[in-house]
């Protein structure tokens, strides 16, 4: 179904028109700031929710497109378009943005106007990089969201966050600048930035490998994949609460989208010659980094380290994809493994978003991240505490739970390319609901460990309203994944017939 | 000498420049008459000029290649867009200078005199045909420009920065005369036609050619600012009034490029492959050393005056890949450069008041709370300048990293964004005062209208180019074929 109307121009222009239309507002009347932001963040996504319904899932090719002329000097184009894969993305996108807007309301009293600008911006930028089509388009937004997320971290952070978002851009920045001389490398072999052009473009082995080296540089950092994960700690902890959640549930997952986009596809053969790379990297996350979040003493450091090993699934489930082809000769558990990614990406979006709420409603009222700083809060917050017993299952993997689902189809494609990949990842069932029930046990269950925890005050509407909203969406995704897989399945399926052609 | 009658019609393509020589001399004489409190008369009347001189390179602008003063003058449409261009970014470093140079007694005709002087100079740069003609705007532009460097009396610091810039410009004005010289006595002319006929003739192998290349660039260097021939640079962007070193950051940049241009690319194009590799070297020390020293610095002019030179250390990448869109990404990255320079210098000019000089890093501390709008200007600049998209900066960069892709030079590619990355934390740093730290008192922005106008549209004009590429994109094209 195709509409009348440039969809997806509205969804990327209209939050940024927005921001600027609160940013313009200014500090003398914040209210109005505020409701600006959560009209348009609210609209953006019911307009997501349109593009959910007018999706077509029978087909791979790319929906809702649209092109204009940008740069004829660089044959750029303005080509926006969906599939399968980016198509839930930017549904996350649009729908954990309103949350954050509602869940900063009334914390946030400095520079209000420019908070919510910023992350309304931001949500226009992000949704710009799932929805491009065009290499440069693409990396235009990729960067350009470095700036909004530099802001917010850096004036309403913690105590050390001038260093941890100096960190965070010159990171991200490093990785995306070798990925735009590897863009523009293949502009002047192919003669265009169009993406799909890229993905046909036949490459000699050494060029796919530095090209996949380039995009491995921009891609890991965003991930983050180990070792170059130590800027996401750093970042998470000292980035303001609504940082933190679009931090982790969305902008992690561009380094993974950007994996399934452009690595796999452009450099089929040296993705498969360099698989073990990435294999091993996202093992190595998802088990020494799953230790390390066991011994953290910080509530949202934990969670940071939580996220980068469920990263590892994401990254693991994409490029098991070799392995598993040359194992059984089908493409059905390479199509798994891919599926598995996605959903991982969808769950750990919702779920590490709502981790970190959580910890955001604790920090409002105590002011303190440590875990010895709370103990017994099920006492006096009771329905916070189902809620944060909730997600902390999710983030464990419980069946039923949304998290269940991405790690339960990665699991069983890596069984199907080697046992001891599926036992290593296997650990993560261990090694996730240790530390994430360990990090519960502290926090919430026992007896009330202080006196700021006996003052405590259960959720108000604003807070419930969020956490609801987000513990709906998991327990929908993880008992019913179906919609979710069904919207994907034509893409995932042309992305592995594209892995296994080989370019030389 | 010849019984040839100059016509009319050869004057034509030279009116902008005896306009400007007539105006000049012109607004001397009234200056001397008129007192102090009627300075600004002199300074409406140098606007005119420029004005003026917009007018006539507009309407007698040449759609191809026409020389004229016996080959020693080219009038092409590179040479109409650099002079409008050079016009405007003067005429809006006039704009920024006024009340800076009214509040330290600085506000004298000579100082607009100078600037013109200076002005045409590029000018005739841009416009060279010949040897020698390079070398009387090179000299007009440069001495015009020690005079301005020393322009406050009273600062010591500002008479050392321009002994330095004069002697060291002494220097490397004597080192270009001497490849210039040689390059006469080896291909017989002055011209650059012929000299590029020569170049063939000879081919580029040619010893004698070799050497007096690099006595050439050696100037060329110097002129630009690329590293290791960049000692002065810092010092005279330091020392000199802020109005100073803004102007010249704008007007002797152009002239550079155009310098560049006229000289190594149309006149010794022949000969690339000999300057392709010494070009090389500059660059790349340029773009290592501007961004590395650039951290260390505490003084923002400092500071900005080794960006300017990680700067040029890109735009000779431009120059080295010695292909049409080469040059056409050196064009481009110089016009966004003075734009974004011009601006940034313009905050710095902004944010000073009376006894204050506001070139130190800390003073803009807090700037999002003493001004939002202007730390959001600032802010678009500075991120501009870094090359983060969506600012103009990037597609600056973008242009030239493609043209050295091209012709096939993938490590300089990855050192130059490396390197770009560095310089980034520079312009984080000034990014994080405005924004993060709280101000050190109580300042507000004093400054006239028009300056806030002009410097509003100036970042703005940053964001929107660099939204809207295509146009100045598709006018760096057209002008270089």
């Amino acid at each position: 179904m195709q509409f009348d109307w440039p969809i997806l121009s509205v969804l990327v222009w209209l939050p940024i028109a927005g921001g600027v239309l609160a940013l313009l507002l200014g500090d003398r009347a914040p209210g109005a700031a505020r409701w600006v932001s959560l009209v348009t963040s609210v609209a953006t996504f019911v307009l997501s929710v349109l593009l959910w319904n007018g999706f077509d899932r029978s087909t791979a090719a790319m929906q809702f497109a649209e092109r204009i002329a940008w740069i004829p000097a660089f044959n750029a184009w303005y080509d926006l378009g969906v599939d399968g894969i980016s198509m839930p993305l930017i549904v996350l996108t649009a729908f954990i943005t309103p949350l954050v807007v509602i869940a900063g309301w009334s914390v946030i009293e400095r520079k209000v106007s420019q908070y919510f600008a910023s992350f309304l911006i931001l949500e226009g930028l992000m949704i710009g990089v799932f929805a491009s089509l065009d290499a440069l388009l693409f990396y235009v937004f990729w960067e350009a969201m470095l700036i909004p997320m530099f802001i917010i971290i850096g004036i309403w952070g913690g105590p050390r966050r001038v260093y941890a978002t100096i960190k965070f851009f010159l990171y991200t920045f490093l990785g995306s600048v070798l990925m735009l001389v590897a863009l523009i490398y293949m502009y002047l072999k192919s003669g265009s930035y169009d993406i799909a052009a890229f993905q046909g473009l036949p490459l000699g082995m050494r060029e796919q490998v530095l090209i996949f080296i380039a995009f491995l540089a921009a891609f890991a950092v965003k991930v983050p994949m180990w070792p170059v994960h130590t800027w996401l700690p750093d970042a998470h902890v000292e980035a303001p609460t609504g940082g933190s959640v679009i931090l982790a549930a969305i902008m992690l997952k561009m380094g993974g989208y950007g994996f399934l986009r452009f690595s796999l596809p452009i450099t089929p053969d040296a993705s498969q010659e360099l698989a073990w790379l990435v294999i091993t990297l996202s093992l190595i996350a998802v088990v020494y980094i799953g230790f390390v979040a066991l011994v953290q003493n910080d509530m949202k450091k934990l969670i940071a380290y939580s996220s980068i090993a469920h990263m590892g699934f994401v990254t693991l489930g994409s490029f098991l994809a070799f392995d598993i082809f040359a194992a059984t000769g089908e493409l059905r558990g390479v199509a798994m493994g891919i599926d598995g990614a996605m959903v991982q990406m969808i769950s750990h979006g919702l779920v590490s978003g709502a981790m970190f709420l959580c910890v955001g409603v604790l920090y409002d009222r105590v002011h303190s991240r440590e875990i010895s700083a709370y103990g017994g809060v099920v006492n006096t917050m009771p329905v916070f505490a189902s809620f944060m017993v909730l997600f902390a299952m999710a983030n464990a993997g419980l069946p039923g739970t949304s998290g269940f689902v991405g790690e339960f189809l990665v699991i069983l494609a890596s069984f199907r390319a080697d046992f001891w990949y599926a036992l290593l990842a296997g650990t993560t069932l261990v090694l996730g609901a240790a530390y994430t029930l360990w990090l519960v046990k502290r926090v919430v269950f026992g007896a009330v460990a202080n006196d700021n925890v006996a003052a405590l005050e259960d959720l108000n509407a604003r807070e419930f309203v969020v956490l609801g909203a987000l513990a709906a969406a998991v327990l929908i995704v993880g008992i019913w994944p179906a919609p979710l897989l069904d919207v994907m399945r034509a893409t995932v399926e042309q992305l592995v017939q594209q892995l296994m052609v080989s370019k030389l | 000498m010849n019984g040839e009658m100059m016509t009319m019609l050869d004057l034509a393509p030279a009116w902008a420049e005896i306009f400007v020589l007539a105006a000049v001399c012109l607004i001397l004489l009234v200056d001397v008459f008129l007192a102090d409190r009627h300075r600004w008369f002199t300074y409406a009347l140098c606007m005119l000029t420029l004005a003026g001189a917009a007018f006539l390179t507009a309407t007698h602008g040449a759609t191809e290649r026409i020389t004229t003063f016996h080959g020693m003058f080219v009038a092409d449409p590179l040479a109409d867009v650099l002079k409008l261009f050079t016009y405007a970014m003067v005429a809006v470093g006039f704009l920024y200078s006024r009340e800076y140079l009214v509040r330290r007694g600085l506000f004298k005709g000579e100082y607009y005199l100078l600037g013109l002087f200076a002005m045409l100079g590029v000018m005739v740069m841009i416009s060279a045909g010949s040897l020698l003609t390079i070398y009387l705007g090179l000299e007009l532009l440069s001495l015009s420009s020690y005079a301005l460097v020393a322009f406050d009396r009273e600062s010591g610091v500002a008479a050392e920065s321009a002994m330095k810039y004069f002697v060291l410009g002494a220097i490397a004005s004597g080192a270009l005369l001497y490849g210039m010289s040689i390059l006469y006595g080896v291909t017989g002319s002055l011209r650059l036609d012929d000299i590029a006929v020569a170049v063939q003739e000879l081919g580029a192998g040619n010893i004698g050619l070799l050497f007096g290349l690099a006595f050439v660039i050696v100037g060329v260097a110097f002129k630009f600012g690329a590293v290791p021939f960049h000692m002065w640079l810092p010092d005279v962007y330091h020392g000199a009034p802020t109005p100073v070193t803004l102007f010249l950051t704008a007007a002797p940049k152009v002239g550079a490029f155009a310098l560049a241009i006229r000289l190594l690319a149309e006149g010794l194009g022949g000969m690339h492959d000999g300057w392709r590799d010494m070009v090389i070297v500059l660059s790349v020390l340029s773009i290592v050393v501007g961004n590395l020293v650039a951290i260390a610095q505490t003084n923002l002019k400092r500071m900005l005056a080794y960006s300017t030179i990680s700067h040029v250390g890109f735009i000779l990448l431009g120059i080295l890949a010695g292909t049409t869109a080469g040059y056409q990404a050196a064009l481009y990255y110089t016009i966004t450069y003075v734009i974004m320079a011009v601006g940034s210098f313009g905050m710095i000019l902004l944010l000073s008041r009376e006894g204050f000089e506001a070139d130190r890093l800390d003073d803009f501390k807090g700037l999002n709370r003493r001004s939002p709008w202007f730390a959001a200007v600032m802010l678009m600049l500075m991120f501009s300048t870094a090359g983060v998209p969506p600012f103009v900066g990037f597609w600056a960069k973008v242009g030239v990293i493609g043209a050295v892709l091209d012709v096939g030079y993938t490590w300089l590619a990855a050192l130059a964004v490396f390197f770009s990355v560095v310089g980034a934390y520079y312009y984080l740093r000034l990014v994080k005062l405005m924004y993060f730290d709280e101000p050190e008192g109580e300042h507000p922005v004093i400054a006239g209208t028009a300056m806030r106008a002009t410097l509003s549209v100036n970042g703005l004009a940053v964001l929107y180019l660099g939204i809207f590429p295509a146009g100045l994109l598709e006018l760096c094209m057209r002008v270089l074929p």
